[in-house]
């Protein structure tokens, strides 16, 4: 519609070739100059790589609509795509090799070997292999049904079609699968449709040949990108299309960088430069444009979508790195044991040595083959070695196979409640929180420095216009009372209102100066301003219907939210920008509808922070409207005629910035004949140049944006977000240290840091503001000095008055930038890491992205705190990659912060639950699963071990090697898994309540060595319990091996889950199911077991002890969840139902064909109960009596906060207290 | 102005249609108590009253089991001679090896033995092997279930090594287990008359019915160069073969007892009974030693006072800690769930 009444192609001057586009480049800051704070490439100098030249050897030739030619080997990829890892062939010895990298499959792989050699088979070939194999096969099993379901997609995406043109000159445009599409092919695309492959854009329905494209699954940003197609070819497309020109495409070889492209164009002899804004890309989907043709030149794998999905960072845990420490204890303890075995039976075969012939259980010698060789004996050395090894293959479980999956398992719990947190849901942009990184929840809760950065994560990144500065006049009365009053502009387009989509409150007093008749200086000025500021800006306006047929929006599509902000507000002062194609502007100034033709157009870049226009008015005089940061632009004024204006200005500018609001400075130039001629030589050769075309453009723009009559400056607010100054103070609460990294001026940064309570009035500030490396060393030393006295003031007053809390003084760092240029990577920076840390608050002012992760890594280098890194933009890309946690905030800035981080969330305000609350208690679940799993498993090795000291050294053991296999993959593991899941050591109120809660995780109280080691002698005590109560009660009977193996067997099963239950803070139907269902089911697979032994039916007696697991697993997963949800009920006790049946099928079967008899002989004597009941008292005495003692008397901030949870509220049962607590919760995070 | 006012409302009505439209697909996660962690869930806390009636719940259960476990243990009348000293003629003390192993030698030997309390029926015969490690990994693997079970399977003979085959025929039953039976023979007599010992029913039941196969013969049996104890008549069925049954079963400790047979008779203190014993097996290569045991057995078993110390001691202990913590409550009492005790309450103060 917005076409409907377009004025016919100007002929003079030429639309330039080159559109604004998004600025191929980085900016040093987010916000300090418009226009920028979209772009987000990484590497400063990508401007020189998109655009230089292109050796053949580097290029890739496409023959345009000639795919033969193009490629005649067929070595290029077709456009088919591959996310799929494994196919059905590959998978088992890919995924296989994937799982082994993990060095302890290795290890336990290396065991069942070794346990296959026929000398040293400790258990069954089966048994021994059971759980690696186990393990493996749920690894297996979910990587298999991941990549289905990557296979289903990728069909479902090869299987599309595209309109392709017919090869041999028809014109005809026939469809044809996307995966048969090749390199060459001309593709036609209509509006709405998705692109194919990377193609350049030869033509579109556009008469200027501009397409938009929607980049939301590239890139996650939802508003429209313009792109172009050449001038040349939009005109020549029948020609091209029936092979009549010969164009050929020289482009470069493909490669992940979205925003950057490069290619020449021959048609007729004459050679075009194609960039970034000429491609558009497999992924992206064209909009307002009715079609589009473009041919492929990159496809398949090689196109920038599929070269950009990398998969998600894997890190480690700080948790695991500790872990693995310990491992490395446990090992030794593994050597250890293992060598004094093998010691003991050197020395009892030495002392045997003459009487192992006769001895009836050695019998050295094998007489049934007539010669009377050895049997299975090979001298002492040898079976000390061999014992060694067995014993290895023993005690293997001292090193816990199943805590790694367990780890993974409720890591994935962890993940799901934290996905499915309505706390963590943001209303404004729908977006739930995001687990991007499975392998690191904990770290969430020992997080000590949080860098965070300030536009778009502290903010909102919604700008809104506040304030104008007309030629050093303040027009800053604009808050009225009545906002929206008279002051809505609608352009009248045949019988329709048009009108800006978002209201912005105007000046009433610049209003009328707007509007008043004459020709006053003052008005000239006002328009001249706000015409700057509707023409000098890349914003594409695009009409968007209403329910009322008579009513549109015009709905301003751009990159960046300080042009919108401040096109929007042109439109409220009745500067409504229509229509932008690449050669024109239609504006409705006041009313009236002009026309404005574009002769150049600089893009803003990092190094002049600036952009400009260069547009002929309808008084056909030519001008050049700059806008920029005022740094740039005050360099570039006119000084000489505007001095007091500028001084005024500044004035201004100081008095915004200082209220915290990014300040743009407008600066506008006539350019008489000459200065036209010689720029637009310049330019014309610039443009068309081959090589080096950036720089040149660049050296251009830089010639005529000089000696600029200062217009005014602009003032733009970005709100804060909700909640930011609560959720600062809580993290600073809770120990953290909250810097604050921005592009920003100083003066913005600082007075966000105010109103975003970062600092506060009775901090001390120290400035650093340098822009040499002496004199950074200097104020570096000075701060130091000053931040040492202070420190000495602090300790003396707070010697002199104890109680007083609050004693020191705050200090605040506050630096910039150019500073830290001198400062990161050189001597200097152990001198700011010195600073900072005394430091409570660090602002870093006007820094670049790398900065930004040279400061990240300042920290993370030299301390072993944990650094949480928090943005939203491109800009934040290297800093969440560089910290240990990336939270990306999912804003204004699209997804490339998303895409690099851990976790994303949509509002700053939920670091506070998500560490607090999430971060704290997967570290407390996870440092107390790991924990139990090395103690749960030394004890069972352990009473193995007090076993074999009894059998001559010879590892028999007593428990049959099925619960030996058994017990950490079955027997014991889903409680620890649910308690992983699900245990809460404080509520989510109490957590949020008290920050300093949140220490437990920053001193690494809950697991360290010293836990380690206590727990570790627990084990050892219990193990003394469990093997030697029954052993001195059964000494001298007629006890056979069988029948005290399951008692043991029992006995520590019973005894660690029931260390578990005193351990739980928190019980639900859930963990009681899971605790004690698995002490039953191990009982009755225990009674298995022990009546299979003799058979050789070991593969029915694992099954069956699986079919106990999935029964009380399914049992406790489907009455736990059903207590709070109604939905989820009615699958449930039909499925159980039939459980039930099978199972009692299966037990009937099991009693008659196989007799669950003999371990009833043991169990049918009072003996075995008291020997149960003594283990469990005498095992479980130390720990509870040293579990009561410190919790009585050394109590955690954990136990206390306990103990005001329960005892606070009279009331303990928790249904009617935690409706409540969700309550107050959501008020004070969603509000 | 008419217009201004109409884009207005119309404007505020579109936008508002705007924000319904992501609001019919929000994302918002479905609220369960389940999904926001909210279980309903008890939280106990280990508060002094827990702490102490805890362990006086454990004292006030376990010292009077103590108690009578004890009584039990003493209830039982327990006679053990070692005799494997002892029935060696004394001019063969210096090589019993020599002795044991010759067959030419008579092996009888007669013990007497004194009934110190009178002892109720019935009585149990144990033969008792200290030092024997039937659980050593050589021995307990030596062995055929499948062979002992099936009469098919007589040739199944894995895992027996090294008694698999004599002569080249399979050896039924096979394995080091079978092949070291014991094989000293006990005969009691009290005043001249003899006690039977009933042999029937020393096994587990579920042994003999599924374990031991009726059908299942004896055949080439202790037939290779070493005979390592009692041979088997080949005429009676394994499932009959009691004892080779109880010696089967493996025991779990290298000191152990196997039950013999059973008195099923009263005897009254004073009365000496005489046994007739052929002392075949041979412990004397390893210096192991045997014992002959008649006991009477409660409801606990045979005589071990250990369990009953053991929970005296626990219940003790814990009435012990139940004091002690009392008191030290009662000395250096706290208030549960007092904000002043937070480390962040406490610290400055502290200073």
């Amino acid at each position: 519609m917005a076409h409907g009444e377009r004025p016919a192609l100007s002929d003079l001057p030429r639309p330039i070739s080159d559109p604004p586009l998004r600025p191929d480049l980085i900016s040093l800051s987010a916000s300090a100059v418009a226009s920028t704070s979209g772009s987000r490439a990484e590497e400063p100098d990508r401007l020189g790589a998109s655009h230089k030249e292109l050796p053949d050897a580097d290029a890739r030739l496409v023959f345009v609509g000639d795919p033969g030619r193009t490629d005649p080997r067929l070595s290029l990829p077709g456009n088919a795509v591959r996310t799929a890892k494994y196919s059905p062939l590959t998978f088992l010895p890919r995924n296989l090799f994937e799982q082994f990298r993990r060095l302890a499959y290795v290890y336990f792989l290396v065991i069942a070997v070794l346990n296959q050699l026929p000398q040293l088979a400790v258990f069954g070939r089966g048994a021994s292999l059971l759980p690696l194999a186990f393990v493996l096969l749920v690894t297996a099993v979910k990587d298999a049904y991941e990549d289905w379901r990557r296979h289903r997609s990728d069909r479902a995406e090869n299987g599309r079609t595209a309109a392709v043109l017919e090869p041999g000159g028809s014109g005809e445009f026939r469809p044809l699968r996307w995966k048969d599409v090749r390199v060459g092919e001309v593709i036609k695309v209509l509006a709405d449709e998705s692109i194919p492959c990377d193609m350049v854009l030869l033509a579109t329905s556009d008469l200027t040949g501009v397409a938009y494209v929607q980049t939301i699954n590239l890139d996650g940003e939802s508003n429209l990108k313009t792109r172009y197609a050449k001038q040349e070819t939009m005109f020549r497309l029948p020609d091209i299309t029936g092979g009549r020109a010969a164009v050929v495409l020289r482009c470069e070889r493909p490669n992940r960088n979205i925003y950057g492209f490069n290619a020449n164009l021959e048609i007729d002899g004459k050679s075009l430069s194609l960039g970034p804004s000429n491609i558009i890309l497999r992924g992206c989907e064209l909009k307002n444009t009715v079609w589009a043709v473009g041919v492929a030149v990159y496809t398949g794998n090689d196109t920038k979508v599929m070269l950009n999905s990398s998969g998600a960072s894997s890190k480690r845990s700080r948790l695991e790195t500790h872990m693995n420490r310990e491992t490395l204890f446990l090992s030794a303890i593994l050597v250890m044991l293992c060598s004094a075995v093998s010691v003991c039976s050197g020395i009892w075969l030495t002392n045997h040595e003459d009487e192992l012939e006769l001895m009836q259980f050695f019998r050295k010698r094998d007489y049934s083959a007539g010669n009377d060789k050895n049997y299975n004996y090979y001298g002492i050395a040898m079976q000390v070695f061999f014992i060694f090894l067995m014993a290895v293959i023993v005690f293997q479980i001292m090193i816990p196979i199943s805590l790694y999956i367990s780890m993974e398992l409720v890591r994935l719990g962890q993940a799901y409640f934290m996905i499915r947190d309505t706390n963590l849901y943001d209303e404004s942009s729908n977006s739930r929180f995001q687990c991007r990184a499975l392998n690191i929840n904990e770290d969430l809760g020992q997080i000590k420095y949080v860098f965070s950065d300030k536009t778009g994560t502290l903010t909102e990144n919604k700008m809104e216009f506040r304030f104008a500065s007309i030629r050093g006049v303040d027009y800053s009365e604009g808050k009225d009372p009545s906002p929206y009053n008279s002051n809505i502009y609608h352009v009248v387009v045949g019988d329709q209102f048009w009108r800006p989509k978002m209201l912005v409150k105007a000046d009433p007093e610049l209003v009328r100066l707007l509007k008043s008749e004459g020709e006053t200086e003052e008005g000239k000025h006002a328009r001249d301003f706000f015409l700057a500021l509707a023409a000098c800006n890349t914003i594409v306006p695009l009409i968007v219907g209403t329910p009322d047929p008579k009513q549109k929006l015009i709905n301003y599509q751009g990159e960046s939210p300080d042009e919108q902000a401040l096109v929007y507000a042109a439109a409220a002062y009745g500067f409504v920008l229509i229509e932008r194609t690449s050669g024109y502007l239609v504006i409705d100034v006041l009313g009236d509808r002009q026309r404005f033709n574009v002769l150049g157009l600089h893009e803003f870049d990092s190094d002049r922070k600036r952009m400009s226009v260069i547009i002929v008015c309808p008084n056909n005089t030519v001008r050049l409207f700059v806008k920029g940061a005022d740094s740039s632009m005050f360099g570039v004024l006119e000084k000489s005629i505007d001095l007091d204006v500028i001084r005024a200005t500044e004035t201004n500018l100081h008095s915004y910035s200082s209220m915290g609001l990014r300040t743009l400075v407008i600066g506008m130039r006539e350019l008489n004949a000459n200065d036209f001629k010689e720029w637009h030589s310049a330019y014309e050769k610039a443009s068309t140049a081959l090589y080096g075309r950036a720089s040149l453009l660049r050296a251009v723009a830089t010639s005529v944006e000089d000696h600029l009559q200062i217009l005014g400056a602009s003032a733009i607010e970005d709100k804060l977000q909700q909640g930011v100054p609560e959720a600062i103070e809580s993290l600073r609460q809770a120990g953290m240290k909250v810097w604050v990294l921005t592009g920003d001026k100083q003066e913005t940064a600082i007075s966000i840091g105010y109103s975003c309570k970062l600092l506060t009035s009775e901090m001390t500030h120290i400035v650093v503001n340098n822009n040499s490396k002496e004199s950074c060393r200097k104020s570096l030393e000075d701060a130091i000095a000053i931040s040492s006295k202070f420190a000495t003031i602090s300790s003396r007053v707070q010697n002199s008055r104890t109680g007083n809390g609050s004693a020191k003084p705050p200090l605040a760092l506050i630096i910039d930038g150019t500073s830290l240029v001198h400062i990161l990577e050189t001597e200097l920076e152990e001198e700011l890491f010195r600073l900072a840390t005394v430091c409570d608050v660090v602002l870093c002012c006007r820094v670049a992205p790398l900065q930004k992760a040279g400061i990240v890594a300042l920290i993370k280098n030299r301390t072993e705190d944990m650094t949480l890194a928090i943005g939203d933009g491109a800009n934040d890309v290297s800093m969440i990659q560089m910290a240990d946690v990336g939270v990306g905030i999912s804003g204004q800035e699209g997804r490339q912060a998303v895409m690099a981080s851990d976790f994303a969330m949509g509002q700053f305000r939920f670091l506070v639950p998500l560490l607090f609350v999430h971060g704290h208690w997967s570290y407390q679940r996870m440092a107390y699963m790991i924990l139990y799993n090395f103690y749960r498993n030394a004890v069972f090795v352990f009473v193995m071990f007090w076993y074999v000291l009894y059998t001559g050294y010879t590892l028999t053991t007593a428990i049959t090697e099925w619960s030996s296999v058994l017990y950490s993959v079955l027997y014991t593991a889903l409680p620890t898994i649910v308690v992983g899941i699900l245990d809460k050591d404080l509520s989510r109120m109490t957590l949020l309540k008290y920050p300093k809660l949140y220490g437990t995780g920053q001193r690494e109280e809950r697991y360290n060595l010293k836990f380690f080691i206590l727990i570790m002698m627990d084990a050892i005590w219990q193990s003394l319990a469990v093997f030697f109560i029954p052993y001195l009660a059964y000494r001298d009977t007629t006890i056979d091996g069988s029948s005290l193996g399951d008692l043991w067997t029992l006995a520590v099963v019973i005894l660690v889950n029931i260390h578990l239950a005193m351990d739980v803070f928190c019980w639900n139907l859930i963990t009681h199911l899971s605790i004690w269902g698995s002490i039953v089911a191990t009982a009755l697979c225990v009674i298995v077991i022990n009546s299979m032994w003799f058979l050789p039916g070991y593969w029915y007696s694992s099954f069956t002890c699986l079919h106990y697991y999935v029964l009380f697993l399914l049992i406790s997963l489907s009455f736990g969840p059903s207590q709070g949800v109604r939905c989820e009920k009615k699958n449930t006790p039909k499925c159980l139902y039939v459980y039930m049946l099978i199972h009692k099928i299966f037990v009937k079967f099991a009693d008659t064909t196989f007799y669950i008899r003999a371990i009833y002989h043991i169990m049918g004597t009072p003996l075995f109960w008291l020997c149960l009941l003594g283990i469990f008292a005498a095992g479980m005495i130390p720990y509870f009596a040293t579990k009561a003692l410190t919790e009585y008397f050394m109590p955690s901030d954990i136990q206390i906060s306990r103990e005001l949870e329960n005892f606070g509220n009279c009331n303990e049962s928790s249904n009617t207290e935690i409706p409540m607590s969700t309550f107050s919760q959501t008020q004070r995070f969603i509000q | 102005m008419n217009h201004a006012n109409g884009s207005a409302v119309a404007g505020s009505s579109s936008g508002s249609g705007d924000d319904l439209a992501p609001r019919r697909n929000s994302k918002r996660p479905k609220y369960s108590r389940f999904t926001q962690q909210e279980l309903p869930a008890c939280k106990p806390i280990l508060t002094p009253k827990w702490v102490i009636s805890v362990f006086t719940l454990i004292g006030v259960i376990f010292v009077p089991i103590g108690v009578a476990a004890l009584l039990a243990s003493n209830n039982v009348v327990e006679i053990v001679d070692q005799y494997d000293d002892k029935c060696v003629p004394p001019n063969m003390t210096n090589d019993k090896v020599a002795y044991i192993q010759n067959a030419t030698f008579d092996k009888t030997c007669i013990r007497t033995l004194q009934v110190l309390k009178n002892m109720s029926q019935p009585i149990y015969v144990y033969y008792q092997l200290d030092n024997f490690y039937q659980n050593h990994r050589r021995y307990v693997k030596s062995r055929n279930d499948e062979q002992l079970r099936k009469a098919s399977q007589a040739n199944e003979t894995s895992g027996c090594d090294p008694e698999r085959t004599a002569n080249g025929a399979p050896i039924v039953p096979c394995g080091l287990i079978a092949w070291s039976l014991f094989n000293d023979t006990y005969k009691f007599s009290l005043d001249n008359k003899n006690l039977t010992v009933n042999k029937k029913g020393i096994s587990w039941k579920s042994d003999r019915d599924h374990k031991f196969g009726k059908d299942v013969y004896p055949k080439n049996f202790q037939n290779s160069s070493v005979i390592g104890g009692a041979k088997l008549d080949p005429k009676i069925p394994l499932s009959e073969q009691e004892d080779l049954i109880v010696w089967m079963r493996t025991a779990a400790l290298p000191t152990f007892r196997k039950l013999y047979g059973k008195i099923e008779q009263d005897l009254k203190e004073g009365d000496s009974i005489i046994v007739t014993l052929e002392n075949n097996y041979n412990t004397y290569s390893f210096s192991g030693k045997k014992k002959l045991v008649l006991s009477t057995s409660s409801w606990l078993g045979g005589k071990n006072d250990f369990l009953g110390i053991a929970y005296l001691a626990i219940g003790g202990l814990c009435f012990f800690l139940a004091v002690a913590f009392t008191v030290i409550y009662l000395v250096k009492p706290r208030k549960l769930g007092d904000p002043s005790y937070l480390s962040w309450n406490r610290n400055p103060a502290g200073n």
